[in-house]
């Protein structure tokens, strides 16, 4: 298991050392500093073996996470516990900085003795975790409270608190998707998926049971075959055929495993109550199509035209190109009919932005790159075009049919509860080869 | 860094306003001084900020110990937080202050009885941290009573704190009976506590490795299946991690387990999804192929795994590691998914080169047109190592994938007009390959290589360019002159250049010998003369005499045909695989290496293998399928790494591992290597010239780093030319030494107990009932530098012994015995190690007993029964080859059913009957009955016609082989006539020279 974790800052300076087998030794700390953190070279690994010692590391911001061990841990499950463990440091004071951390030298002492023992990651629901670790220092609980926090943080509701209260009770739903494309020249798609997540908000009092429903193909298939047919053919069109899909902990996954239904006790405030990933029918918002020609060797003529493939109601946002110049251009002259276009040298790229643009449309750039003279054998790379936008509307289709609330206890019902719910589309990598 | 400490205190939000920033500015020594006040001031807040300061010194390295006693005058505290932080001075400075710890012992013992769970929890929780062997004494008591507290936050903390005790003092876990206890945990109602007992028992078991801790049964498998629906996504590891040392008993078991498992693949968190496929891949294995659940299994897995590529790139980079074995385990899972390993722009680059791995090898026919375009792309990016891997992987596309050779070759050579300097270099060399691969095909373009002559300064092209070069020299005007001008530098060359361009030399010799006699001789000089390499002086003076005698012969050795390449490179070896696979996840994964490569003490050395996969389609090597049968009724075996090949080649007295069961038939390259090394060495030592090795072969086959891997026919290494056989031995006796204890067939049954017991009574000379031959000098000392072998094979209890009397005939003591032996027709091979434990001084005897497996690795031998021997002591390394009467091969359960007897008899063909003549032989049919009996030889009826006996008998070979008999004994006349019916009917020869030497005696 994990035998050390250790937090230090873009130095290599140790902001953070807890060792928790006897055989990692001190020197250990200096062995990743210098092998890693000074390294000339860039990292080409985050698993880094030195003596004997496995050195597990992952960076947020300038802050290196390292965990350190001498056996043969799972080691997924040490990267997945270093992004929990900044989840749960986020948690607690916003950014993992050099500042926070410092200030928070003994706040983060007592999470890691808590959620990590002996190198066994041990309950780190941020939300059990506060209850009874907070940065104001411990306060005195009752005995009823002490037991309840026991068992929260060993139960089977590791979390969620009982005892909960609103006055209203209120749920935001986001779906937040990202697409990704890469296409070559000619417009054919080399692949294209999305990758979503359903991000909720829960101000639900007591414990609540809630259950979650989507276009998904599978379920709606089941449905029609047992339905009236001519509603299939009208829903069946709407449904989604998701590749994958991975769930909060809160979700009972052997009832989506045998039903296909989402049923959970939310934790309370945010959290991630699913991940999926679709690759059939994805809606591509943006097209890209570059047209490059070498006019002799010191000139690059450079035209992009973008169109926006979704209906005109809607209004796409942030919407930003980055054009790729080669690394000995003297002078870019920019011609764009919307937006505005930069050339910036420090990138080695032409930045286009557009703030709005609705569905339907179509705009386009042209740049002439001047070329400094080189004897430089190698050609240049030719990176691929890169896009940022945002939509809103789900590209892969995704619809939420319904999220129902129950609380047998408490008297409130599902029609009292206020949902809301929103989709943003983002793009993720989207890149267009020229 | 000094400062922060002071800043620390000073931010701390709920920090009172003492700090002074002056106070830090003082020596160090006043420093620790102040701090000792202010930890014994009266004011709490103070005491407490005083803490935190030393708290903070200690991160950044300082040494604070000397507050010791001071800061444990804190812990008395009703202030949770200032004891958290005591706590944590504690155990970082307990162990240099062993004494002075005794002083907290008091206050854990307190606390582990207060009424707050949570601070009865840090407390056990601490005092495990603290590995002071004094206070250990006093942890027993309070462990005990928090193993079964009520709560169960103490009693999940106590389950891992029997895991921390368990690592400072074993014996004293096992003494207090704290592994029942835990074991009991398994059962508890709470799922936490489940999980971390899991963990600790796992852990504990890891370091015993044979010890049955982990006791996993139907039951225990049931209760944690339940637990695993329930407790944190980290248990859930744990859990699953457990589950996957568990072994079905049959299909069933392990399809119900499978479908409990699955919905696990849904979980967000990577580890546990990473986890279920180890658990499914493991247990994939026992159903059966044509079950529609195995299907759907299949089709379950690839979704996971591809959305794993969609997490950090940390865990993508283990996730891909760990598909790269899935896929060489099971292609069919992702071969639809290629699309998803194409590499972005902006993943980091270990990301980046990992994805290229998995493109080779899902590359097929249907999607070798992307895979190229794609590949074509990467080679124009800006990352060496990644373009130089591209260039490299369109190569492979080639060897893979024929039908794309074509427009692979055009890819490569638009590469090399780019002029890149390592594009072009790289090119060159995987462009050999693909002439290996596809002779007179391509061979057009070697004009264009020629033309990057100049550009090349790295050894590997240069020698893949020298190598096309006297392939292709009949075909190249100017070879001569090309190599000539490599042999300018000769002596700056790398090794690896230097034997290419000689290889090269002599080939263009032998294909234009009158234009380039003078060059020829240059070489053979530069190469014996002029240099001190081994390798390259011993091929230089091999082509030397090859040329000077027998010219035509050496035609046919140096242009002989070469054997083709391999189309998958790279591959790990199927026993590794295996065991990979039962690590996924794991660090193994990601290295690609087994634990015990990586991991130091008695941890991780257990090897884990695929449950029954022994006896599916990989023993290769076994002659029948009866006996490829016989290897997967052994128990599970565990197969020396590399590692240990290579420790073991330091050390050929290394006592073998402590594991269990005997290795079965080779599968891997390595291991036929390995083996093959010490075949040769026998035959050429003892003259035996019907197969001549084929160094020219080897030596003239340039390979490429992938290529060593691909599984190739076993070559000659260099250290064979080198002539050091004795190393080859010690690499063979590493392997053989393996299996230490004995297969489960060989323990004795009853039966055969039963008729010692007669054989003893009845007066025979034979005390083990079985006949055995008398000794026979196997080795004269003259040929061993005064060590005498004589010796005799004999069948004990089911076992067979290889009897030995070492003499020392020399003047020196000999030390340091080992044996092994070549493959042979029935894969005997050493039980264990020769045991001679004391030193052999001169005119000394000793008695050895080898005990024997069957389950070595096979060849067939001339004659059948011939067993090659080589035995090592401190001298030198010994030669010898000896008989074994195959009797020794009859097993105790030998004995045919009557019908099964019939019905096999009229089954063999004719043909495969032969008959003997067995003369002079005074038994009675009842007494030779018995006497075979002893033998293993049973008989199963007998049928007097005419004043004749016939007797019908069988028995069964080690390998699975029957053999039926029928014995004619007609009375007073002492002439027996046997005939033997047998699948396989080589053996008759020499089971009748048995039943001759059996009755006889």
């Amino acid at each position: 298991m994990i035998g050390g974790l250790f937090i230090y800052n873009h130095k290599g300076e140790v902001l953070i050392s807890r060792v928790y087998r006897d055989d990692i030794g001190r020197n250990a700390v200096d062995a990743f500093r210098v092998n890693v953190i000074h390294a000339r070279q860039q990292v080409r690994s985050p698993v880094t073996n030195i003596a004997r010692t496995s050195f597990f590391h992952v960076k947020r911001s300038n802050i290196w996470l390292a965990a350190v061990t001498k056996q043969n841990v799972n080691a997924t499950m040490v990267f997945e516990f270093l992004y929990k463990m900044c989840d749960v440091m986020a948690a607690y004071f916003g950014k993992i900085s050099e500042e926070n951390v410092k200030n928070n030298f003994v706040l983060i002492y007592e999470l890691l003795d808590e959620i990590l023992d002996f190198g066994y990651p041990q309950n780190s629901e941020t939300g059990a975790l506060k209850t009874f670790i907070t940065q104001q220092g411990i306060k005195s609980q009752s005995k009823e409270e002490q037991a309840q926090i026991t068992s929260q943080v060993t139960g089977q509701i590791g979390w969620r608190r009982e005892g909960i209260k609103y006055r209203r009770n209120e749920l935001f739903l986001d779906v937040l998707e990202s697409v990704n494309l890469l296409m070559s020249p000619q417009g054919q798609v080399l692949s294209a998926h999305v990758s979503g997540r359903v991000v909720m908000k829960s101000y639900l009092s007591g414990m609540p049971e809630c259950k979650f429903g989507m276009n998904d193909k599978i379920v709606i298939d089941k449905q029609n075959k047992g339905g009236s047919s001519e509603e299939g053919g009208k829903s069946g069109k709407q449904s989604i055929a998701i590749d994958d899909c991975t769930f909060h902990q809160c979700v009972r996954l052997s009832k989506f495993d045998s039903e296909r239904s989402i049923s959970f006790i939310p934790p309370d405030g945010d959290y991630e109550l699913m991940r999926y990933r679709t690759t059939k029918d994805i809606i591509l918002p943006f097209r890209v199509i570059p047209l490059v020609r070498e006019v002799g060797r010191t000139k690059l003529e450079v035209k992009v035209v973008i169109k926006s493939n979704f209906k005109s109601s809607l209004l796409a946002q942030k919407i930003e190109v980055r054009i790729p110049t080669p690394l000995n251009t003297s002078g870019v002259q920019l011609i764009c009919m919307k937006g505005k276009a930069k050339y910036k040298a420090s990138e080695n790229a032409i930045v286009w932005k557009i703030k709005r643009m609705a569905g339907m449309k179509e705009s386009q750039i042209s740049a002439e790159i001047e070329l400094l003279p080189t004897n430089d054998k190698k050609k240049w790379a030719r990176p691929p075009i890169s896009m940022n936008f945002e939509v809103p509307f789900a590209p892969s289709g995704l619809k939420v049919r319904y999220l129902k609330v129950f609380e047998p206890k408490l008297n409130y019902s599902d029609h009292d509860v206020i949902k809301w719910v929103r989709y943003i589309g983002r793009s993720g990598i989207y890149e267009t080869r020229c | 860094m000094q400062e922060w400490a002071n800043q620390l205190c000073e931010n701390r939000q709920f920090g009172s306003k003492m700090t002074d920033s002056k106070y830090f500015t003082t020596t160090k020594k006043g420093e620790i001084f102040e701090l000792k006040a202010e930890l014994n001031s009266d004011k709490k807040e103070k005491k407490k900020e005083a803490v935190k300061k030393v708290i903070a010194s200690m991160t950044v390295g300082k040494d604070v110990s000397a507050l010791f006693p001071d800061v444990v005058n804190c812990m008395q505290t009703d202030n949770l937080e200032l004891k958290k932080l005591v706590y944590l001075y504690l155990m970082n400075y307990a162990k240099s202050q062993p004494d002075m710890a005794i002083m907290a012992v008091n206050t854990f013992v307190k606390d582990c009885e207060d009424p707050n769970p949570l601070i009865r929890a840090l407390a056990v929780r601490t005092m495990g941290c603290i590995r002071v062997d004094k206070i250990t004494e006093y942890l027993c008591e309070p462990l005990r009573k928090c193993l079964k507290d009520e709560d169960p936050y103490v009693r999940k903390t106590a389950a891992v704190c029997v895991a921390k005790l368990h690592d400072i003092n074993a014996q004293l876990v096992e003494d207090q009976g704290f592994l029942d206890t835990l074991k009991d945990l398994i059962s508890d109602s709470n799922p936490m506590v489940v999980a971390n007992a899991v963990a600790a028992l796992s852990e504990i078991a890891e370091s015993h490795p044979n010890s049955n801790l982990l006791d996993l049964n139907p039951q225990t498998i049931n209760k944690l299946l339940t637990a695993l629906n329930e407790c944190t996504e980290w248990g859930q590891i744990f859990i699953l991690d457990c589950l996957a040392n568990y072994t079905p008993r049959d299909d069933r078991e392990s399809q119900s387990i499978c479908e409990r498992v699955t919905p696990r693949l849904s979980h967000a968190n990577s580890a546990v999804v990473l986890s279920a496929v180890k658990v499914l891949m493991k247990f994939m294995e026992m159903l059966p192929k044509d079950l529609d659940y195995y299907g759907t299994l299949l089709k379950k897995l690839a979704p996971p795994l591809v959305t794993l590529l969609s997490a950090e790139p940390e865990l993508q980079y283990v996730a891909l590691r760990n598909i790269n074995l899935i896929v060489q385990r099971r292609p069919e899972i992702l071969k639809h998914e290629m699309k998803v390993f194409f590499v972005k722009y902006n993943d980091p680059i270990y990301v980046k080169l990992e994805k290229l791995d998995i493109m080779i090898r899902l590359a097929s026919q249907a999607n070798i047109a992307q895979v190229l375009a794609e590949l074509k792309e990467y080679a124009t990016e800006v990352d060496v190592d990644f373009v130089r891997k591209a260039v490299r992987a369109i190569g492979r596309c080639a060897i893979k994938v024929e039908q794309s050779a074509e427009r692979c070759v055009s890819t490569l050579l638009d590469l090399i007009q780019t002029k890149v300097n390592y594009v072009v270099q790289e090119a060159i060399v995987v462009i050999k390959d693909i002439f290996r691969k596809y002779p007179n095909k391509y061979e057009s373009v070697i004009a264009t290589l020629c033309e990057n002559l100049d550009s090349l300064d790295e050894p590997e092209a240069r020698a893949a360019m020298i190598w096309i070069v006297g392939e292709y020299a009949e075909r190249i005007d100017n070879a001569d002159e090309l190599l000539e001008s490599f042999l300018e530098g000769f002596h700056d060359e790398s090794t690896q250049v230097q034997l290419q361009l000689l290889t090269a030399i002599v080939k263009l010799f032998l294909k234009k010998p009158t234009e380039t006699q003078e060059l020829v001789q240059q070489v053979l000089s530069l190469a014996t003369q002029d240099s001190d390499n081994p390798d390259l002086r011993d091929r230089g003076y091999i082509y030397w005499r090859l040329l000077s005698t027998d010219p035509v012969a050496a035609k046919e050795v140096v242009l002989a045909e070469k054997p083709l390449i391999s189309e998958e490179t790279d591959l790990i070896e199927p026993t590794l695989l295996e065991e990979l696979i039962c690590h996924i996840g794991t660090l193994a994964s990601v290295y690609h290496k087994p634990p015990s490569a990586f991991v130091e003490g008695s941890r991780g050395v257990q090897h884990k293998r695929l449950p029954g996969s022994a006896g599916s389609g990989e023993s290769v090597d076994s002659p029948d399928p009866g006996s490829a049968a016989g290897a997967s009724e052994a128990p599970p075996a565990v197969i020396p790494s590399q590692g240990d090949l290579l420790g073991d080649l330091l050390n050929l007295d290394l006592t073998p591992p402590t594991t269990t069961g005997p290795p079965p038939a080779p599968s891997s390259g390595m291991q036929l290597g390995a083996m093959d090394l010490l075949g040769g060495g026998l035959d050429s030592l003892m003259g035996d010239e019907s197969e001549p090795p084929p160094i020219p072969l080897r030596t003239d086959t340039p390979q490429s780093p992938q290529l060593h891997q691909s599984p190739s026919p076993p070559d000659y290494s260099p250290t064979e030319l080198g002539g050091d056989l004795g190393g080859g031995a010690a690499m063979g006796a590493g392997f053989g030494a393996a299996p230490a204890a004995m297969p489960a067939s060989f323990g004795a049954p009853v039966s055969g107990g039963l008729d010692d017991l007669f054989d003893l009574g009845g007066g025979v000379g034979m005390p083990m009932g079985a006949y055995s031959p008398p000794k026979t000098i196997w080795l004269p000392a003259m040929k061993a530098k005064g060590l005498e072998i004589s010796g005799t094979f004999a069948r004990r209890a089911g076992v067979i012994q290889m009897e030995m009397t070492l003499t020392n005939k020399a003047m020196s003591v000999m030390t340091d015995f080992a044996i092994q032996f070549n493959r042979n027709s029935f894969g005997l091979a050493p039980a264990g190690p020769l045991q001679i434990l004391t030193p052999l001084s001169p005119n000394q005897s000793i008695e050895a007993s080898l005990p024997l497996s069957t389950v070595g690795p096979v060849m067939k031998m001339e004659p059948l029964t011939n067993l090659q021997v080589a035995v090592k002591n401190n001298i030198d390394v010994f030669y010898f080859s000896c008989q074994y009467p195959i009797s020794m091969l009859f097993v105790e359960d030998g004995k045919m059913e009557r019908q099964v007897f019939l019905a096999t008899w009229k089954d063999i063909p004719n043909d495969n009957e032969s008959q003997f003549q067995i003369k002079d032989c005074h038994l009675s049919s009842d007494a030779a009955s018995n006497k075979l009996q002893g033998s293993n030889v049973f008989t199963i009826a007998k049928r007097t016609v005419e004043g004749q006996d016939m007797l019908y008998q069988s028995m069964k070979l080690t390998n699975g082989i029957w053999v039926l008999a029928e014995l004619r004994v007609q009375t007073g006349n002492p002439n027996y006539t046997v005939s033997l019916k047998c699948r396989a009917p080589e053996v008759s020869q020499c089971v009748f020279q048995s039943y001759e030497a059996m009755l006889k005696n």
